[in-house]
């Protein structure tokens, strides 16, 4: 135990939080204002609500330099409806000459730490769900809903309540064929899609160490369906490595002293990477954990690599694994949304998506596309295996869709055999 | 679901409307109508769970919810939409923390009560304040978790919207 003097054991949460509230320590449970180091929205959750707001109020943006804006929901534009909601985008980006505008270039969640804007030790925020991608960094990074971004945009300030620091502990090595996607679904599966409570959940452990910058991106992206504030990964070599390849490198030294203080966690849950098996959620919960050995005879109709959660470089890779020099089934649509233009662009110097297309794909748009279900979604009682993050009722297409999740892998190798499919038998 | 006319000044009963547990916010604001405007996006609120409930809730009414209510996206008309149709406050065990940030800041009051079953064959409550505490006919009291004080306040003042419009004028004095 501490001596009377020494300073509070904190964890990486609360030692962003600190920072951003101006204390020396925060203890969970209380309520603190934090000052805005970044604020993300896109064309959905942003200019089209904040706009109106901003005018009604006669308010300004607080720091143009710190607004992010991408354009990734409505794009392509496919009708009247969307047309008028990205030219609002687009129309008040350049009123506004806001400095930092992605448009169609990605999923903003990939697009922004792509561009260089999330750096260890930061407190951002982003005006959607699946924000807590950016605490793959070491950064702070939660969603918030359109009204409180105003807040944000207004005062460049948002309040906090402290919250606890959950640690997922993964010893060992995750085997080939299984990779953070199975991470997640199990600790979701086990948890319940509101099982963090939204505390905050910190990655870690030598499995998490030995993961790549995007599939650290994944974990941290679906602590939103673990109902997290925010999902963190402390900052190491492999951080260092890829943010130095980002514009900006070397203007933002990374703080000292981004690691959770031993004994800083309230609950800590221990996990063994090297038992882990692929994993996939039934429809309509992605809480629905299911053994994939129970659904090998599930025959689907699409296999959808998509979203900022499953359609990255390395998930796109995953799949080029399993479909290297193979046809998808007959009867079989496999379609491929990449998560960005840089990732596209990647792996088709690589050769990684004519892989993909010589075993059939067909590429999409580099945008939510389906899995935000604002449009683009798939038809009555299709039977779907998808790498994205929720598979709610309706959410994809209409009620009768069925919609399976499992990893960029998992799609793949059940894309080969027209039905529900363990990687590893492909792989083998 | 007879209401009776209130008196001025009379405690206000409120109708319950009731559903089950995970109450997504695609159910609450379904994304194939998130290009339109909040009428649209409200009157197909819950259609895959209640399709009644859009068409014939009132002013006042309050939903009862069980676990897990909002979980799911930022998207904040799954709380505008409830608002737009009128309903006074959420009762559910427990939330979905992006939701529960949305709600108050669009002047939806939401209550935690951890005894929500005690509530599925109430057609009618009070909401007695300022405990928050909810009242059955038979008189029963079912205790709230505390709401702070500045989320309380927010929700009465119809939301952040609201307050930074006040907050603002005062500044310009």
């Amino acid at each position: 135990m501490t001596s009377s003097h020494a300073p509070p054991a904190s964890s990486l949460a609360q030692k962003l939080i600190a920072r951003a509230s101006g204390r020396g320590h925060v203890t969970p449970g209380e309520i603190v204002n934090c000052r805005v180091d970044l604020a993300m929205f896109h064309d959905s959750s942003g200019p089209r609500r904040l706009k109106p707001m901003l005018e009604e109020l006669g308010a300004e943006i607080w720091d143009k330099s710190r607004v992010v804006l991408v354009m990734d929901h409505y794009v392509p534009e496919r009708d009247e409806e969307s047309r008028r909601i990205v030219r609002i985008a687009r129309d008040w980006a350049r009123e506004q000459a806001l400095p930092h505008v992605y448009d169609s270039q990605g999923i903003c969640h990939v697009v922004v730490p792509q561009g260089g804007h999330i750096r260890p030790g930061m407190f951002c925020v982003g005006g959607d769900s699946h924000s807590p991608t950016g605490g793959a960094f070491g950064a702070y990074m939660f969603g918030i809903g359109s009204t409180e971004m105003l807040g944000v945009v207004v005062t460049g300030a948002i309040w906090l309540r402290v919250p606890e620091t959950i640690a997922m502990h993964w010893s060992g090595g995750l085997r080939p064929g299984v990779c953070a996607k199975d991470m997640m679904l199990a600790m979701i599966a086990r948890f319940g899609m509101n099982g963090a409570d939204y505390q905050a959940v910190e990655f870690c452990g030598e499995a998490v160490r030995a993961l790549s910058m995007q599939e650290r991106m994944t974990l941290c992206n679906m602590s939103a369906e673990l109902g997290a504030q925010t999902g963190l990964v402390a900052p190491d070599a492999t951080t260092r490595d890829w943010l130095a390849q980002r514009p900006g490198a070397g203007l933002h030294p990374t703080p000292q002293d981004l690691l959770s203080d031993p004994g800083s966690a309230d609950v800590q849950h221990d996990f063994d990477a090297t038992t882990l098996s692929p994993q996939l959620a039934a429809p309509h919960s992605p809480a629905r954990g299911v053994a994939i050995a129970e659904h090998a005879d599930t025959r689907i109709d699409i296999a959808y690599i998509g979203a900022c959660t499953g359609a990255k470089l390395d998930d796109l890779r995953f799949a080029a694994r399993v479909l290297r020099g193979h046809k998808v089934a007959a009867g079989v649509q496999l379609m491929v949304a990449p998560a960005s233009l840089q990732d596209r662009a990647q792996a088709e110097s690589e050769g990684t998506m004519q892989v993909l297309l010589d075993a059939g794909a067909s590429v999409l748009p580099s945008s939510c596309g389906a899995c935000a279900g604002y449009g683009a979604s798939f038809g009555e009682s299709q039977t779907v295996i998808s790498s994205t993050a929720r598979n709610f009722k309706g959410r994809m297409g209409p009620a009768s869709t069925q919609v399976f999740l499992g990893s960029a892998y998992t799609v793949a190798a059940s894309a080969l055999r027209g039905r529900i499919t363990d990687p590893r038998e492909v792989l083998a | 679901m007879n209401t009776t006319p209130q008196q001025p000044g009379a405690p206000v009963w409120h109708r319950t409307w009731h559903v089950g547990a995970d109450i997504d916010t695609d159910a609450l604001a379904p994304g194939a109508y998130m290009q339109h405007g909040i009428d649209t996006i409200a009157r197909h609120c819950l259609e895959n769970i209640m399709p009644n409930f859009a068409a014939e809730v009132r002013t006042g009414d309050v939903l009862v919810a069980g676990p897990n209510f909002g979980i799911g996206s930022s998207r904040e008309q799954a709380a505008s939409a409830l608002v737009h149709l009128g309903v006074a406050a959420v009762i559910a065990p427990s939330y979905g923390g992006l939701f529960f940030r949305n709600a108050f800041n669009l002047g939806l009051l939401l209550l935690t009560c951890p005894q929500v079953d005690l509530l599925r064959d109430q057609a009618r409550l009070r909401i007695e304040e300022p405990d928050l505490a909810l009242v059955l006919p038979d008189g029963a009291r079912l205790p709230c978790a505390p709401v702070p004080g500045f989320l309380l306040q927010m929700a009465r003042a119809g939301g952040l919207l609201k307050q930074l419009k006040l907050r603002l004028a005062a500044q310009r004095g």
